[in-house]
């Protein structure tokens, strides 16, 4: 099988590694040669993070390069943009609608450009825009935002549902268990 | 059992397995998780030590006992414990040591890309290249062995993504080894002259029998694929290269990066029509291949500034690049931020506002250099704001000393800030130096160090008394001030910039992050009061922006530090129900 590529990408704070984590686990279980790259130090503090995730028979590289991505999950509007140049000609976008001020927009140095996601769209990529913020706090905890994103990318992967219920049940904290299986049932459901 | 494992994580793996006994360590992204897993397993004792040279002596220490030892630290780490590792060279080893370096090509949280290879070179010392998970922890063991069996350190090269890259390893057991009786050797390990002249010719010879054994070992390995391209690379090099290129060409992989083979080289050239070298950073196998007259492709094709990736590969050898989506939109860049509620922002608005010169250091609060805050003037290494401080006031004369300041973390003065405050106060500057206490290591996430109480374990330990230990060096004026109090701030630093003495001023607050540190309910902004002056917005605080002409705080990210209750004159930032 060619190697599958997916990039989780957001702001430094979201809980994009625990996605990455469950998304890995659940890889080495079925059976999958597995490779997940990180960023640590510096760019956790608040700055735009990236993981890959490649999975396959045999995986060489740690990370995915321009036109290689087939997911791009963004935990924010613009971050899917800034890694679009990664995305395959055919890949698909999940996105959280949720809007966070870079610094220079903070500081009024630049314009938080909200049209990105029709840019996107109009150049024909798919495009999946889902409110991850509010589903999350109706499954009881505003921190699950990974959770429902990780249950949108599901409804497009090729693993059956309860194989994803497990290695949740394996990831997360006994303790957020409950909350982080009604997250991953509204993404998928949404 | 196979296991996703950090290259880190699988590092500390082989150390338990190989039956290491001792690690010492200084934290350092991306190094750090080595001796964190460490520390998880009971069989190993794991500590933070204050800086990198101290880590390396203790597992010299350790190794002269006779015990397998080791120490990891990040690519700039080694400058700090280089000085121990090139007589260690000469003195050998008696149980195996091991020095774990971790590059950070593209500098993804560091002050340059050194290469760390050149210190192999310089230092005589052999030196292994993992590509990935499984191979770190292989290759812990194999070091440990040639250590041993050559008498020499050895170095592991990691670099970020191996360090920071899950992939699958094969777990084993531990080898213990029995704590020998301790023999004193003093011609081997005194390193005075008469003793050291007599150890280079030994260190020469054992250079010229580890360049041998990269022959033969199986460390180093050739993967046939044709002979119209052969390409020679290590490291995570090799995994860009076969994944562009798959098994179409031939490759040489070595493992062993110094010393660097030779016949295999030649006989790899040999067999193939084009040669190429893919390496990042510096061109060192591609030097060692002119040296041995061995024409080949390198850097003509490949930048030695920062790291590849498969698109890297794919334009110096004119391959087609995969189809991709390019946005007309700029995209606004997203750096990293002081957090909200980090207690250095506050210090740094009060040396902002007042246009105060400041030399930096290396942690969290390189930050405050940033927009809007714009507070820093200088940041080069672990404790060069103190020194640097001192030799700007010496130059710059009174006038200088009346609106000069330094900035150095807890953790980094523990490190190096403390010898260049000896030095203020020995060769006496009227330098104020600011210590930003915030009661942890913070920017390589969350390691004690010697001030904090605690050890790597998190079990209490004795804490160094800062404002004791800065009187005894002969500081007499030494301040603690709260930073989330702008007024007492700005009072003490203009107090002690005008004082006709050296000062200390220990900024107190605990990382907003720790565990212990609970936020207060996040403050509102009454419309009705903000009148859109932006003053708060020039703390840089990321909770704050600006929406129809008012501020407007984030509750998600507010933890109620009340900083900019403070700054706001029309009282329109109300603290929260508390």
């Amino acid at each position: 099988m060619e190697t599958k590529n997916v990039m989780i990408v957001g702001v430094g704070g979201q809980g994009s590694l625990l996605a990455s984590k469950l998304l890995g686990a659940l890889l080495v279980a079925e059976g999958y040669d597995v490779k997940v790259s990180e960023v640590h130090g510096m760019s956790q503090r608040g700055g735009s993070v990236v993981t890959y995730v490649r999975f396959g028979d045999n995986v060489y590289s740690p990370v995915i390069a321009q036109g290689e991505a087939d997911f791009i999950v963004s935990f924010e509007k613009i971050e899917a943009a800034r890694y679009a140049a990664n995305l395959r000609k055919d890949g698909k976008i999940i996105v959280n609608s949720q809007m966070i001020d870079p610094m220079p927009v903070i500081t009024g140095a630049a314009q938080y450009p909200e049209n990105v996601l029709d840019e996107l769209r109009d150049k024909g990529v798919f495009v999946d825009e889902i409110d991850a913020l509010s589903l999350a706090q109706q499954a009881g905890n505003a921190k699950s935002v990974n959770i429902v994103l990780m249950g949108r990318l599901a409804k497009y992967f090729h693993i059956e549902k309860e194989k994803w219920i497990e290695a949740i049940k394996n990831t997360v904290k006994p303790q957020f268990v409950e909350v982080n299986l009604k997250a991953f049932e509204l993404g998928y459901n949404f | 059992m196979k296991k996703l494992m950090l290259g880190n994580e699988a590092v500390a793996r082989g150390l338990y397995e190989a039956g290491v006994k001792v690690v010492s360590s200084y934290p350092g992204t991306p190094s750090t998780e080595i001796t964190e897993f460490a520390a998880k397993y009971d069989e190993i004792y794991c500590e933070w030590a204050p800086n990198e040279k101290v880590a390396c002596e203790v597992a010299f220490g350790a190794s002269l006992r006779g015990v397998r030892s080791a120490c990891a630290m990040k690519h700039v780490g080694l400058n700090v414990a280089a000085d121990p590792l090139f007589t260690l060279s000469y003195t050998g080893v008696n149980g195996g040591m091991v020095i774990f370096v971790a590059d950070d090509p593209a500098m993804h949280s560091s002050q340059n890309e050194q290469d760390s290879r050149h210190y192999a070179i310089a230092a005589k010392v052999p030196m292994l290249e993992p590509s990935d998970s499984a191979e770190a922890k292989a290759f812990v063991k194999a070091a440990f062995e040639i250590s041993e069996e050559f008498d020499t350190p050895v170095i592991v090269r990691m670099c970020t993504r191996i360090a920071h890259s899950q992939a699958a390893v094969e777990l084993e057991d531990r080898q213990e080894h029995a704590l020998p009786a301790y023999e004193k050797n003093p011609q081997k390990y005194i390193m005075a002259p008469a003793n050291a002249i007599r150890r280079h010719p030994f260190v020469e010879e054992r250079t010229r029998k580890i360049a041998e054994l990269g022959e033969t070992s199986p460390l180093n390995r050739v993967e046939i694929g044709g002979t119209e391209m052969g390409i020679i690379c290590s490291g995570t090099c090799y995994q860009y290269v076969k994944e562009v290129f798959g098994n179409t060409v031939s490759v040489l992989k070595l493992g062993i990066v110094n010393p660097l083979p030779t016949k295999i080289i030649k006989d790899f050239a040999a067999n193939v029509d084009k040669l190429y070298v893919v390496e990042e950073l510096d061109g060192i196998i591609e030097t060692h291949l002119n040296t041995i007259g061995v024409p080949c492709v390198g850097k003509e094709l490949f930048s030695n500034i920062g790291e590849f990736n498969q698109t890297t590969i794919r334009a110096a050898f004119g391959l087609p690049q995969p189809e991709n989506v390019t946005l007309e939109t700029e995209v606004p860049v997203r750096p990293p931020v002081m957090c909200a509620g980090c207690p250095h922002r506050g210090l740094f608005y009060t040396l902002s506002k007042h246009k105060i010169t400041c030399l930096g250091d290396i942690g969290c609060y390189t930050l405050g250099s940033a927009a809007p805050l714009f507070a820093l003037d200088s940041t080069l290494c672990m404790g060069a704001s103190v020194s640097g401080l001192h030799g700007f006031n010496k130059a710059g004369g009174a006038d200088s000393e009346k609106k000069t300041v330094c900035v150095i973390g807890d953790s980094t003065f523990m490190h190096s800030g403390m010898t260049g405050l000896v030095n203020v106060a020995y060769n006496g500057s009227n330098s104020t130096v600011i210590i930003l206490d915030n009661s942890i290591t913070g920017m390589t996430g969350h390691q004690q160090n010697p001030t904090t109480g605690y050890n790597i374990k998190g079990d209490p330990a004795l804490a160094v008394n800062l404002e004791a230990l800065c009187h005894s060096i002969g500081i007499e004026r030494v301040r603690v001030v709260d930073p989330y109090n702008l007024k007492e701030c700005e009072e003490v630093i203009l107090e002690e910039l005008a004082a006709d003495a050296p000062s200390v001023i220990i900024s107190r607050r605990p990382c907003m992050l720790l565990k212990y540190v609970k936020a207060k309910p996040p403050v509102t902004v009454n419309k009705d009061k903000c009148i859109g002056c932006r003053q708060c917005m020039k703390l840089g605080c990321p909770a704050i922006s600006f929406k129809d002409k008012k501020a407007t705080v984030d509750p998600t990210q507010c933890v109620g530090c009340d900083v900019c209750t403070q700054l706001c004159r029309f009282g329109a930032i109300e603290k929260g129900d508390r």
